[in-house]
C-alpha cells in the first residue's frame, strides 16, 4: 500500500464515518421531535420546508451563527477538547461495523473487544466537559454520566461475551456471517433485552438520561456549551451514538445487513431506523430514574441476569458442543417468559424495596352533604 | 367530618409506611465537602422564579433555603391605592393558574361587609367556573410534575385538554386565564349560548382522558420509584406548618373548606374528598387526579340544578363598604386561599392581606427535602404544586 492509496482510503473512511454522524444529526433530532409531537398529540416542527423537513438545517444555521462562548473560569483547553473526544468515539466505532456482505472498514479479529473498548472512550469526554466547564450542574452531570456508564458497561460486556461464545469468534464479520440461518435475537432474547436496556443507559437516553437531566441539572455536562459545540453534543454525538449503537446491536442480534431478498446495507439502515424509533418512543413515554435506583437496577437486576445467562450459555456449549443453539434458545426463551411474567414484581422490588404496599392506601372520603 | 380543624384527631392518622419517613439528613461518618447549588431563580423547573439554595453532600440534600420575592409586585399595597372594583381585575393575576379563586374570597369579603345577598344563579355559576378552573390548575400541576420527573408527554396531553377547558372559560368569562368574572354581588355574565353543551360534552369526554393520564403514569414503576414514600410529611407536621389543599389531604386529614366552611352553595352537591394516607408525593399526585373527577361531578350537578333568575344584584355606582374587618377563605386548587380585608368606610380598602397556600408549602420545604436526592428537590417541589405568582404577590 503506497502512501497515496493510504491517504485516499483514509479520506474515504473519514467521509463515511463523518457522513454517518452528520446524517444522524440531521435525521434523528428532527424525527424525535416529530414523533414526540405525534405521541403528545400535537404537530412538532412543521413550518420550515415541506413537513418541516428543513428544520434541522435551520437549527444548524442558528447554532452555527451563535457566538462561541467559553466561561471565563473554564479550563480552556479541556473545554475545547471534550466535545472533540466524544465526537470521535462513535466515528471510531463505525470502523468494525459490517455494512454489507464483504464491506467492513476494518475486519478486526477482536472486533467485539474493540467495540467495547472504543465505545467507553466517550466517558472521558463527558467527564472532561463536566469538569472543565467550572459549573456545578456540569460537574454533577459529568460525574453522573461516569458512574452510570461504568456501571452499565458491565452488563453490556457480559452480553457481548455471550454472543462471542455463540459465534466462537470476536470478529463482527463472523458474528453477522454466522447468523445466516437464525438471528441471535431468536437464540438469545434474554441477552438482547439486557443489551437493549444497558445500551440505552450507555447512550444516556430516557429513562436513563440523568447526566443531562433537564429538569434537574439544566443540561448536565453540556450546560456551559453554546453554539456549534452545543450542537456537537446535543445533535451529533447523542444521535450519532444512537446510530452506531443501533448498528452494533443489529450486527450482534438482528443479523446486521441480512434480510430477505439478499442482504445489503439497506437492511442495516432499516434496522437502525427501527431501533432509533424505539429509543424515541421510550423517550416519549417514561419518566426519569433516580441516581441510586439507576445504579441498583444495573447491579441488582441486569448484572445478575447477565451472569446467570452467561453461565448457562457456557454450560450448554460445553455439554453439547455440536448442537448448542437449540438448548440455549430454549433456556433463554423460558427465562424471558418467566422474567416478563415476574417483571413488574422484579422491577418493583429492585426499585422500590419496602415502599411498595403504600399504593393501596388511597381512599375516597364520602362526606355527608 | 368536623367543621374545625383542631377537632380532627391526628393520632388516628398515623401513616401506614413500613419504611420510616425521611426525617432529614443524617451526617455520615465520612462527611464529604458540602456543595452549595443555587437552583433558580432561572432554572428549567422551579415554577416561575423560586430560588432554592441547596446544600449538597454529593447528590444528597443536607439543607434547603427557599428564597422568595423575585416576582414581588406589591399587590397588597396596590389594593390599598385602588377602589374596591379596580382591584378586582388584578386579583386573578396573583396565582395566575387559578385566578377565579383569588377573585372569589375578595368579593366574598366585600359582600360580607356590605351584607349583600348573592342570587343563587350567580352562586351556581361561581361554582361551575371555579371547578373548571380547579381542573385546569390540576392539569398544569399534573403536567408540570411529570415534566419535573423527566416525562414530557403527560405535559402535552394535559395541555391539550386544558385548552378545551380554557375555551369554555373564555365562552363564559371572555378570558382564558385572567377572568375578572366575579362581581360584588354576583358574576359578570350569564351563561353564553353553547356553554352548557360544551360543558356537558366535556363532562362526558374527560373521564376517559383522566384514565388515560393514569394509565400512562400511575402504575409505571419508574414513576412509583420517584414518588412513593418520597417527600412525605406526617399529619402532625402538616398541621403545624399549616399546609392545606391536596397537600394536607394527602396526609389523611379530611380538611376541605368546600365541606367545612359551607361557603357558597357547595352544600347542595354530592362529592367526595380524596384522602391519601402517607403524605408523600404519590398521594398528593393521586389526590389531584381524583379531585379532577370530583370536580366534574360537581359541575354536572351544578349544571343540572342551576336555578333561573338574575346573576347580579344592583350595586351603587360608588362602593363604600362600612368600616370593619372581615376574613374569607376558599378552597383553591392549591389549598386555602384567604383574604383578610380591613375597611375604614372609605373608597379603598384600608388593608388587604392574602394567605397563599403555596407560600405555606414553600415554608415546609426545608423540613421535607433534607435527606432526599437532588433530583427529588425538583420532583417534590412539583408535587407540592408551588406557584410563585401567589407566593410573591
Amino acid at each position: 500500500m503506497t502512501v497515496v492509496t493510504f491517504i485516499i482510503h483514509f479520506v474515504l473512511i473519514f467521509i463515511l464515518a463523518l457522513g454517518i454522524m452528520v446524517l444522524s444529526a440531521l435525521i434523528f433530532p428532527f424525527a424525535m421531535r416529530r414523533i414526540w409531537g405525534f405521541i403528545g398529540d400535537r404537530y412538532g416542527p412543521n413550518r420550515v420546508g415541506p413537513q418541516g423537513l428543513l428544520q434541522p438545517f435551520a437549527d444548524g444555521l442558528k447554532l452555527f451563527i451563535k457566538e462561541d462562548i467559553t466561561p471565563s473560569k473554564a479550563n480552556r483547553v479541556l473545554f475545547a477538547m471534550a466535545p472533540a473526544i466524544t465526537f470521535i468515539t462513535p466515528m471510531l466505532t463505525v470502523m468494525v461495523i459490517p455494512f454489507s456482505p464483504g464491506f467492513t472498514i476494518a475486519n478486526l479479529n477482536v472486533g467485539l473487544l474493540y467495540l467495547v473498548a472504543v465505545g467507553s472512550f466517550s466517558i472521558l469526554g463527558l467527564l472532561l466537559a463536566g469538569w472543565a466547564s467550572h459549573n456545578k450542574y456540569s460537574l454533577l452531570g459529568g460525574l453522573r454520566s461516569v458512574a452510570q456508564m461504568v456501571s452499565y458497561e458491565i452488563p453490556l460486556i457480559l452480553n457481548i461475551i455471550i454472543i462471542g461464545m455463540l459465534v466462537g469468534s470476536l470478529s463482527l464479520d463472523d458474528v453477522v456471517g454466522s447468523q445466516g440461518k437464525v438471528w441471535y435475537i431468536a437464540v438469545q432474547p434474554l441477552a438482547f433485552l439486557v443489551f437493549l436496556i444497558a445500551g440505552m443507559a450507555e447512550l444516556n437516553r430516557t429513562p436513563f438520561d440523568l447526566p443531562e437531566a433537564e429538569s434537574e441539572l439544566v443540561s448536565g455536562y453540556m450546560t456551559e456549551y453554546g453554539g456549534l459545540r452545543f450542537a456537537l453534543f446535543a445533535a451529533f454525538i447523542e444521535w450519532g451514538e444512537v446510530a452506531v449503537w443501533s448498528m452494533a446491536t443489529s450486527a450482534l442480534f438482528l443479523g446486521g445487513w441480512r434480510g430477505p431478498f439478499g442482504g445489503n446495507a439497506g437492511w442495516l439502515v432499516l434496522k437502525v431506523l427501527v431501533m432509533a424509533f424505539f429509543v424515541i418512543w421510550v423517550y416519549a413515554t417514561f419518566p426519569r430514574l433516580q441516581v441510586d435506583q439507576l445504579m441498583a437496577f444495573a447491579w441488582k437486576v441486569l448484572i445478575p441476569i447477565s451472569l446467570v445467562n452467561l453461565g448457562a450459555t457456557g454450560l450448554f456449549i460445553i455439554l453439547m458442543p455440536d448442537n448448542f443453539l437449540l438448548p440455549i434458545a430454549a433456556f433463554s426463551w423460558v427465562s424471558v417468559v418467566l422474567l416478563v411474567a415476574l417483571f413488574p414484581g422484579l422491577l418493583r422490588k429492585a426499585l422500590l424495596r419496602k415502599r411498595l404496599r403504600q399504593m393501596e392506601n388511597f381512599k375516597l372520603e364520602t362526606t355527608e352533604a | 367530618m368536623s367543621d374545625n380543624i383542631t377537632d380532627i384527631d391526628v393520632s388516628s392518622l398515623q401513616p401506614a409506611m413500613e419504611e420510616p419517613l425521611m426525617t432529614g439528613y443524617e451526617q455520615p461518618v465520612f462527611r464529604l465537602e458540602e456543595m452549595i447549588i443555587n437552583m433558580g431563580p432561572q432554572h428549567p423547573s422551579t415554577h416561575g422564579v423560586l430560588r432554592l439554595v441547596v446544600h449538597l453532600d454529593g447528590e444528597l440534600v443536607i439543607n434547603v433555603d427557599p428564597v422568595i420575592g423575585y416576582l414581588h409586585r406589591g399587590m397588597e399595597k396596590l389594593a390599598e391605592n385602588r377602589t374596591y372594583l379596580q382591584f378586582l381585575s388584578m386579583a386573578s393575576r396573583l396565582d395566575y393558574l387559578s385566578g377565579i379563586f383569588m377573585e372569589w374570597p375578595y368579593v366574598m369579603c366585600i359582600e360580607k361587609l356590605m351584607e349583600i345577598e348573592v342570587p343563587p344563579r350567580a352562586e351556581y355559576l361561581r361554582v361551575i367556573v371555579g371547578e373548571l378552573n380547579r381542573i385546569i390548575s390540576h392539569h398544569m400541576s399534573y403536567g408540570d410534575f411529570l415534566l419535573n420527573l423527566g416525562a414530557g408527554t403527560p405535559f402535552f396531553w394535559a395541555f391539550r385538554d386544558r385548552e378545551t377547558v380554557m375555551d369554555m372559560l373564555e365562552m363564559l368569562t371572555g378570558q382564558r386565564m385572567m377572568y375578572n368574572y366575579m362581581r360584588i354581588g354576583g358574576v359578570r355574565y350569564d351563561m353564553t349560548d353553547g356553554f352548557e353543551e360544551a360543558c356537558r360534552r366535556f363532562i362526558k369526554d374527560f373521564p376517559p382522558k383522566i384514565d388515560e393520564y393514569e394509565k400512562l403514569v400511575t402504575d409505571n414503576e419508574i414513576f412509583l420509584s420517584r414518588t412513593l414514600g418520597l417527600g412525605a410529611i406526617t399529619p402532625e407536621e402538616a398541621l403545624d406548618y399549616g399546609l392545606s389543599g391536596p397537600n394536607i389531604r394527602a396526609t389523611g386529614i379530611p380538611w376541605d373548606l368546600r365541606r367545612q366552611q359551607h361557603y357558597s352553595v357547595y352544600d347542595d352537591f354530592d362529592f367526595e374528598i380524596p384522602l391519601g394516607r402517607n403524605g408523600d408525593s404519590f398521594d398528593r399526585y393521586k389526590c389531584r387526579i381524583e379531585e379532577m373527577r370530583q370536580s366534574l361531578r360537581i359541575i354536572e350537578q351544578a349544571l343540572d340544578g342551576i336555578p333561573g333568575g338574575p346573576v347580579n344584584v344592583k350595586m351603587p355606582p360608588v362602593l363604600r363598604p362600612p368600616a370593619g374587618e372581615v376574613f374569607c377563605a376558599v378552597e383553591s386548587p392549591r389549598g386555602e386561599w384567604a383574604d383578610y380585608l380591613v375597611s375604614d368606610g372609605g373608597l379603598r380598602p384600608y388593608r388587604l392581606k392574602m394567605r397563599d397556600p403555596s407560600f405555606v408549602a414553600i415554608s415546609a420545604l426545608p423540613r421535607i427535602l433534607p435527606g432526599h436526592k437532588i433530583a427529588d428537590v425538583i420532583g417534590i417541589g412539583g408535587s407540592l404544586d408551588l406557584i410563585m405568582g401567589g407566593v410573591d404577590r
